[in-house]
């Protein structure tokens, strides 16, 4: 008993060392949350790919996942009535807020955290569940999610290396240590179905939300990553800056990724 | 007769002056204009080879080509030769054109709205627009980033979908290949042409 005790312990240290060793060596010194300095930082063409030999291999792996079980299942959702698809994503959408509004108060965004939390309330109670959408409705402000990986971008944590996890796809060092938070506790969704035992729900409706979660994006998705393979040289290439660039968008919420195009690649060609 | 031929003339210099005053072309009009043709190319009685053929046509006169092909090419086109970027230019503009054909030609009648328009500078005009959303996709948000260097003659110079970057996405590809290859520019241009043959 008390050899376990002293295994745990020492695991739990060294745990700790590590994630406070990789927070270090993410975090720049100058660290600020000044809007240029957030959109250089995460640049995609300065997101290093550490690992590129696993994340290829990690890669093949998703696409033969994605060919036998996430398309197929995809090609069949996407030709579902739009109500039940609609119903569907709002629904998904609408249980994302657990995890949105903590992050709005996080990154000093209170009057967003307070929409949100007003957009959740409504649509979960007179939209039954998040099925209907009320809250865009009666003129709501467009919803974007946030997330562990966006507040810690936010405070001025660097991305570190790029990464791609077998299921769980492309990631960054950073967004991969974040997204942690929600099995710590930082996700409400996950405390009620996983980590506590209620009456009402069961792991099993967590895990089901994860996987149509994926299906849903797939099939939102389709032709854009259909026409994306299609038509790419090196698609491992071309989805590692489609998935910063994502990234990059989402942490500034705002035009300036587009702005920041105005650079000097462009300005030097002329014709 | 002096009437008429003073008529003639004050005829003849209108027409002269007519045709030599240059008019600008408003980015968002070229955008729909252009969008425009694409959707009746589209939705013609055209067979896949007719239509792939009419878009690598209406590419050719309002898409900057050989400004995406340097753009993509990055820092590299610093280092590279005349004879290579020849070579590049070439093998760019029949990768660009097929691949930009592959991907309209699969839609059969797109629906584009164009919504607004802001200058960023003298160079660059953003100009947004919606995909209407179909049974079954959403709707997608697409920007247009247009060069209007000469005014008269806009050129588009990216795509960015729902905020992400077509020439960026492309250049970070052609980065890819190329330090894959260990700086070898040539393994770019042998997936390129090699592309273009499929």
């Amino acid at each position: 008993m008390r050899l376990n005790y002293n295994i745990r312990a020492s695991m739990i240290k060294k745990i700790t060392i590590i994630l406070i060793t990789t927070i270090a060596l993410m975090v720049n010194v100058n660290a600020s949350s000044d809007g240029e300095l957030l959109l250089k930082k995460n640049n995609p063409a300065e997101i290093d790919d550490c690992w590129e030999g696993f994340n290829r291999a990690s890669f093949a792996l998703n696409q033969g996942l994605d060919k036998v079980i996430f398309k197929p299942v995809a090609s069949v959702y996407r030709v579902l009535p739009t109500p039940i698809k609609s119903g569907v994503s709002n629904s998904l959408d609408n249980l994302s807020n657990v995890v949105t509004i903590p992050n709005n108060i996080l990154q000093g965004e209170f009057s967003k955290a307070g929409v949100n939390t007003g957009r959740f309330l409504i649509n979960t109670t007179v939209g039954i569940l998040g099925i209907i959408d009320v809250a865009s409705l009666i003129g709501f402000e467009e919803y974007e999610k946030e997330d562990y990986g966006q507040t810690l971008a936010v405070h001025g944590v660097g991305p570190g290396c790029y990464l791609v996890l077998p299921v769980l796809g492309p990631k960054t060092a950073r967004d991969t240590l974040a997204s942690t938070l929600n099995f710590m506790g930082g996700d409400a969704w996950y405390n009620i179905t996983v980590a506590n035992d209620t009456q009402h729900v069961s792991e099993f409706d967590y895990y089901a939300s994860r996987v149509i979660a994926g299906v849903d994006f797939r099939a939102k998705n389709y032709d854009s990553i259909e026409n994306l393979q299609k038509n790419s040289l090196d698609f491992y290439a071309s989805v590692k800056s489609v998935y910063l660039q994502d990234r990059q968008q989402k942490i500034l919420n705002s035009n300036q990724v587009i702005e920041s195009m105005d650079d000097s690649d462009w300005e030097e060609i002329g014709n | 007769m002096i009437k008429k031929i003073l008529t003639i003339f004050t005829i003849l210099i209108s027409i002269t002056s007519f045709n030599s005053i240059s008019y600008s072309i408003e980015p968002d009009i070229f955008v729909q204009s252009t969008v425009n043709r694409a959707a009746s190319t589209l939705g013609g009685n055209l067979n896949k080879e007719q239509r792939v053929e009419e878009l690598k046509k209406i590419a050719k006169e309002t898409v900057d080509i050989y400004g995406v092909g340097m753009y993509s090419l990055g820092a590299t086109r610093k280092s590279l030769n005349d004879e290579q970027l020849k070579t590049y230019n070439q093998v760019f503009e029949n990768y660009f054109l097929k691949s930009f054909a592959d991907r309209l030609a699969e839609y059969s009648n797109p629906i584009i709205e164009v919504n607004s328009k802001e200058k960023l500078n003298e160079n660059y005009t953003i100009v947004s627009s919606t995909l209407v959303a179909t049974d079954k996709r959403p709707a997608i948000k697409i920007e247009w980033r247009i060069y209007t260097k000469n005014p008269d003659a806009p050129l588009i110079r990216d795509l960015i979908i729902e905020g992400l970057s077509l020439a960026r996405t492309q250049k970070e590809e052609f980065s890819s290949i190329i330090q894959s290859a260990n700086g070898d520019v040539n393994a770019l241009f042998d997936n390129l042409k090699n592309f273009s043959n499929k």
